[in-house]
């Protein structure tokens, strides 16, 4: 069962980001931080995909994407909550059009915080989600 | 007549990365017209100035946009000290000016790799994104933060920047200029870049003007027109005119925003030069009381923030207007009659921020 340690694929979505998560998401693809050594790849297809990275606090119209996004990704699968914002509401928590954190939606394995999510701090979030998607994996082989 | 069809595009889209949604109308291949729905990103934070007060508001007005986020604190800082009749050092409007020019080249080349991504031309993408990284050091040597930096404060700056920093910036831009000039020649003179994008999507003088497009959209339509030149911060000291091109088309837009690259990297140089010392901020007293309207030239274009204060802590109104929501109309035309394919392209030839046109 090395194979989907190996090669997951991530999916990003932006759910109510202010941009700054989402652009060190892309950064963190960049040659300088290089999650591809990984074996990661970032796909836009949720039917490819392992890992969802989702940045911001949902809202009413978002929470029916992320809902529909995380329906139509394939078992096993990991959450990952990018920023401060997905994982509480952060600095938005007040505002009226925004329901809080990311968990209020869909089931939530890693928090990254920070506003913005340091590149480092990113990659070792999805390294802990890849060790939560091999354990899933185990478990549904076992069942 | 052909056949319509309506065909869904995003919210979730590869090429974006952020989430906008737009039902394309179909004729064959050629897009009839375009009907956008927004709103997955708006959170409301233009309400929160009723429970923050105005010195805190400056962190909110910060993040309503990652990319231009230092922009935005300035700008909001600005409406208020102008409303207090507040006039900030020097030095706190020169290190505005700094951060800002700085904060120019870091979107321009993050949009540059967007635009290459799109293109398929994935080396362009990492090359440009791999430069961009250079400001951000910058960012992080100066004030800790990579991408919100949150140095504004009503009556200045936070921090200031030691004469080893500004040696260090003057260095590194120098360098880094060397380094962008083959990536702006790739751009320039490549066949593929220019077989996509010479002729796609033009916007005629009177279109971009009376559609209301800002920035390198509308300089890039031959409207010579940049808010800087109205001299907010440091800008009044310095020498700069607006850069435009009088195609109109993709190619064009691309052009300006290469040339605004160079021209923020001579900007820089001569405000390091000029840089006088002293305070950085001066004390604030009392609330806001008043009107004001200030606006600012972003990456993408003009934004207007307008603060609304009553003699309390808190605002009664805080308004922007931002370039994106400006440039969405003539976005709409320019897609009309244009390939399903190239519809990604034509989008981000406009650099959309989602996340500052909801709020």
């Amino acid at each position: 069962m090395s194979r989907l340690k190996k090669s997951p694929w991530m999916l990003h979505y932006d759910a109510s980001s202010c941009n700054g998560c989402d652009i060190e998401v892309l950064a963190c693809t960049m040659p300088r931080f290089d999650i591809e050594r990984f074996g990661i790849i970032n796909t836009g297809n949720p039917f490819h995909a392992d890992i969802l990275l989702i940045t911001g606090g949902v809202n009413a119209q978002s929470a029916q994407v992320v809902k529909q996004i995380y329906s139509q990704m394939p078992n096993p699968k990991v959450v990952v909550a990018v920023g401060i914002c997905a994982c509480t509401g952060g600095v938005f928590k007040d505002c009226y059009n925004i329901l809080g954190g990311v968990d209020q939606v869909i089931p939530v394995d890693v928090y990254v915080p920070g506003c913005a999510a340091r590149p480092q701090s990113i990659i070792d979030g999805v390294l802990k989600a890849v060790e939560i998607l091999e354990k899933k994996q185990e478990a549904r082989e076992h069942a | 007549m052909a056949k319509r069809s309506v065909i869904p595009f995003g919210p979730q889209h590869p090429v974006l990365p952020e989430p906008i949604h737009l039902d394309l109308v179909l004729e064959d291949e050629v897009v009839v017209e375009a009907i956008p729905n927004i709103g997955f990103v708006h959170r409301g934070l233009e309400k929160l100035v009723d429970s923050r007060d105005y010195k805190q508001y400056v962190y909110v007005a910060e993040r309503i946009c990652g990319i231009c986020s230092f922009g935005h604190g300035m700008g909001y800082c600005e409406s208020v000290e102008r409303a207090m009749g507040i006039d900030i050092p020097a030095r706190a409007k020169y290190l505005r000016t700094l951060w800002m020019e700085l904060s120019r080249i870091h979107s321009h080349l993050l949009w540059l790799g967007l635009l290459a991504d799109a293109l398929g031309f994935e080396s362009l993408f990492m090359q440009s994104w791999r430069l961009r990284e250079k400001i951000l050091d910058i960012f992080d040597m100066t004030t800790g933060g990579r991408i919100i930096f949150s140095v504004n404060q009503i009556g200045g700056v936070l921090k200031d920047v030691e004469p080893v920093m500004l040696k260090e910036i003057q260095k590194t831009i120098t360098e880094l200029e060397s380094e962008v000039k083959p990536i702006i020649r790739t751009f320039l003179e490549d066949r593929l870049v220019n077989m996509r994008l010479r002729g796609l999507g033009v916007l005629s003088k009177e279109q971009a003007y009376t559609a209301g497009a800002v920035g390198p959209m509308l300089r890039a339509s031959g409207v010579a027109y940049d808010s800087r030149e109205t001299g907010y911060a440091a800008y009044a000291d310095l020498s700069f005119g607006p850069i435009t091109a009088i195609e109109g088309d993709s190619y064009a837009r691309v052009k300006v925003r290469l040339a605004e690259i160079l021209q923020s990297f001579e900007i820089l140089q001569e405000l390091l030069g000029k840089i006088p010392s002293g305070e950085i901020a001066i004390p604030v007293k009392g609330n806001p009381k008043g009107e004001c309207f200030v606006r600012i030239e972003q990456p993408r274009g003009e934004a207007i923030y307008y603060t609304k204060g009553n003699g309390t802590k808190y605002l009664d109104r805080f308004r922007l207007r931002t370039p994106t929501t400006a440039n969405i109309p003539p976005m709409l035309d320019l897609l009309k009659g244009c390939q399903l394919s190239d519809v990604a392209l034509l989008i981000l030839t406009i650099d959309p921020c989602i996340s500052c046109t909801e709020r």
